[in-house]
């Protein structure tokens, strides 16, 4: 776990240096779009907007300064399949991007949807050595987590400590500073396939990019889509993508669960051309044109022209009515619906004081997806957009940015992760001089 | 059957190639961007300058352009300066100083260097301020104000003669062609002569008497009167001590008597020293004999 420990902090590094220089690009490797987001931070933050949030809900700092999307090619299930494609689609983004804001990035932060992420959660506990907590107190208690078996081949993608308790106090959000004698933390950790990341990661590096920091989308489109008290009091947010649906559950403004189902809006589009025997492009547009989950008698009457190229004039004369339209539709939405609830309920949400559920992503802008998700998720379902950013192009406010968005908040505020700490002491190996050094430092 | 309708075009690729890419990038940078807006165009420039350099023959037909665009300005008839009028100076002076400027006439205004000539010109020890300008009608005008002498000095050289600040204005044959002036003598005495001056002034009421001032060691005056008499000032405040002898001689009436030399050196007790045959009488006036000295 060193190794990845080392690559997160030196992402890290990274990307302080990205802000520090003032430029940052985002890419959102998705199934069905890659789009990349050009960052300029400028100005100090206001001081004293560490606990609420201001005005601009934090993100007056940056500005977006060039944007663009492109069709994405060669990924499945928000993993990379074909590496070339994808290449080539990540250069396109980024080269329009550049061209927009003028600039040139060399720092990315990426995300991405696939690699079936799992949650762990962790505890650790130690006794506090000097009846007042310090900074290496807490990088201790967060190494004193119990690290479960993530398996073979799996990383590690966050690892974010999201509860503190100091003796029969819990709920603390920074514990230093404070005296008692147990401290002992609550850890949330996401691991996804490390194939995946290493593709990423490659992928990025040959489009001479440095990669300055990752995540996953649906803790991305967590962050844009909720709203303060939602994340504070506690909500999930289901984020419907092309190819994978991601779930998280947001509990006092820390990610506590994600997950993810591999199906999603492509899966609809290919039911479509599978059933209706047209191309997927076609599908595709129909979907987006045409698409609903609620028939009423008016899509009886409403036919919809399919075309089609074949030269066979009944084949290209064809035409379908609404409603049998919806008749595809339907059932698969509801497949994915039931599957994020299914998933949803294994992870004990029902439990959890709030039930608010927020569907984003591009798949969730069939209309009356909200009156078929309340029937399924429960009652308090709304469909959310990403917050507003400045500088966002008007094309990119939609729910389907809504982990872009995010990502733009996940660098502009970074959560604390465990790599942000230093390694205590005791986890050198003996006779080292970095562990002389250390204990130099932390003792004078 | 083929579709009738018109075939799909070939689809290019949106995507940038590895290289447009990597162009794009570079040409982003702004390093690279300033090097190529400002960089490049400078060394191109550089390169065809010294390429045309770079051959002795373009080399001196482009000197000899150069040269002869100036010669052609500067020889232009507005520009010549064809007479120079020397003022303020006497004429042995001023035909020493054109003799020295040695001008070329005519000659062009823009080759004349004024200051140089200033320079020369105040180079004369007789010349005090020199004034060179170009008048109108291109004539160059020296004005020169003279140095005017004030003192004569008496050197193992012979005689010089000295303005109010010491400065040397020429030599003097004899001291009767300039009787009107004081006469100073002594090594460094130019140096002093400010306060040889203040002596000067204060030893007014026996001037008529006053043959001259010598300077003794560079450190002091003596005045030097007729009889041979010489009064011996001291080397701080001399003034004074001339305006006590002053008072001296008006009650004792003391440079009248029969002395050699009166010694102020020292202010608190002056010192007289009579003359052989008045000692010998003052001594007879007391009684005092004096076994008379033989010499051996």
């Amino acid at each position: 776990m060193t190794d990845l420990y080392q690559s997160q902090r030196t992402m890290r590094h990274l990307r302080k240096t990205a802000l520090q220089r003032g430029m940052i690009a985002i890419l959102d490797v998705g199934t069905s779009k890659i789009a990349c987001l050009i960052l300029r931070f400028d100005g100090i933050e206001e001081p004293g907007e560490a606990d609420g949030m201001g005005s601009m809900a934090g993100q007056s700092n940056f500005r977006v300064i060039g944007a663009a999307t492109t069709r994405s090619r060669g990924v499945r299930f928000g993993e990379i399949s074909a590496m070339n494609e994808t290449e080539r689609a990540i250069r396109t983004a980024v080269q329009a991007a550049q061209k927009m804001a003028n600039v040139r990035v060399d720092h990315v932060i990426a995300c991405f949807s696939g690699g079936e992420p799992r949650s762990y959660g962790l505890a650790g506990e130690i006794e506090l050595q000097d009846a007042l907590v310090r900074e290496n107190d807490v990088a201790r208690v967060l190494a004193a987590c119990d690290a479960p078996d993530i398996g073979e081949g799996r990383e590690v993608l966050h690892a974010q400590p999201v509860n503190f308790a100091l003796d029969h106090r819990t709920g603390l959000a920074d514990p230093r500073a404070q005296s008692g004698n147990r401290l002992a933390c609550d850890m949330h950790l996401l691991t996804v396939d490390a194939a995946v990341v290493q593709n990423l990661l490659y992928c990025i590096k040959r489009c001479d990019l440095d990669l300055a920091g990752i995540a996953s989308s649906a803790y991305a489109s967590g962050i844009a889509s909720l709203v303060e008290d939602e994340r504070e009091l506690g909500a999930a947010c289901i984020d419907m993508g092309g190819g994978s649906t991601g779930m998280s559950i947001f509990m006092k403004k820390h990610m506590i669960f994600s997950d993810s189902v591999r199906l999603g809006g492509d899966h609809v589009t290919a039911d479509i051309a599978q059933c209706l025997h047209v191309p997927l492009a076609v599908a595709e547009r129909i979907k987006t044109k045409h698409g609903g989950v609620h028939a009423t008698g008016m899509d009886d009457r409403e036919m919809i022209e399919i075309g089609g190229d074949s030269g066979d004039w009944e084949k290209d004369r064809r035409q379908v009515s609404r409603t049998e339209l919806i008749g595809i539709i339907r059932p698969r939405v509801e497949e994915i619906l039931e599957q994020a609830a299914e998933r949803l309920d294994a992870a004990g949400f029902s439990h959890l004081p709030s039930q608010q559920i927020v569907l984003t992503g591009g798949a969730s802008q069939i209309p009356g997806l909200d009156g078929l998700a309340s029937r399924i998720l429960g009652q308090r379902v709304r469909m959310g957009r990403p917050l507003r950013v400045q500088g966002l192009p008007q094309a990119a406010t939609g729910p389907s940015f809504a982990s872009t968005v995010g990502l733009c908040l996940f660098a502009a505020h970074p959560q604390d992760e465990w790599w942000d700490f230093d390694i205590p002491a005791e986890r050198y190996p003996a006779r080292s001089i970095k562990r002389a050094l250390k204990w130099f430092k932390d003792n004078w | 059957m083929q579709s009738l309708s018109r075939a799909a075009p070939y689809r290019r690729d949106p995507a940038p190639s590895r290289w447009a890419y990597k162009m794009q990038r570079l040409w982003l940078t702004p390093a690279f961007r300033g090097f190529m807006r400002f960089g490049v165009p400078l060394l191109m420039v550089a390169l065809a300058v010294g390429i045309f350099l770079a051959s002795p023959a373009r080399r001196e037909s482009l000197w000899g352009m150069v040269a002869s665009a100036k010669e052609q300005v500067t020889e232009r008839p507005m520009f010549m300066v064809n007479l120079v009028s020397i003022d303020g100076a006497s004429p042995e002076l001023s035909d020493a100083v054109r003799a020295k400027l040695n001008l070329r006439l005519p000659q062009s205004a823009l080759k004349l260097d004024l200051d140089a000539i200033r320079v020369t010109a105040e180079n004369f020890d007789a010349v005090a301020r020199a004034v060179v300008r170009l008048g109108a009608a291109n004539v160059l005008q020296i004005t020169i104000t003279e140095r005017q002498p004030a003192w004569v000095w008496r050197t193992e050289g012979g005689l010089i003669l000295l303005d109010d600040t010491g400065h040397r204005i020429a030599g003097l044959a004899a001291r009767a062609d300039r009787a009107d002036l004081p006469l100073i003598a002594g090594e460094g005495a130019n140096q002093a002569i400010a306060e040889a001056q203040a002596v000067l002034q204060a030893a007014n009421p026996f001037a008529n008497r006053l043959r001259g001032l010598v300077r003794i060691s560079t450190r002091r005056w003596d005045l030097v009167l007729d009889r041979d008499q010489r009064i011996l000032l001291p080397a701080e405040n001399p003034v004074a001590a001339v305006e006590g002898l002053i008072a001296l001689n008006t009650a004792e009436n003391l440079l009248a008597r029969d002395l050699t030399s009166v010694d102020l050196r020292n202010p608190q007790r002056p010192v007289l020293r009579l003359a052989p045959a008045a000692l010998d009488a003052m001594r007879a006036a007391h009684g005092i004999t004096v076994p008379t000295e033989t010499k051996s």
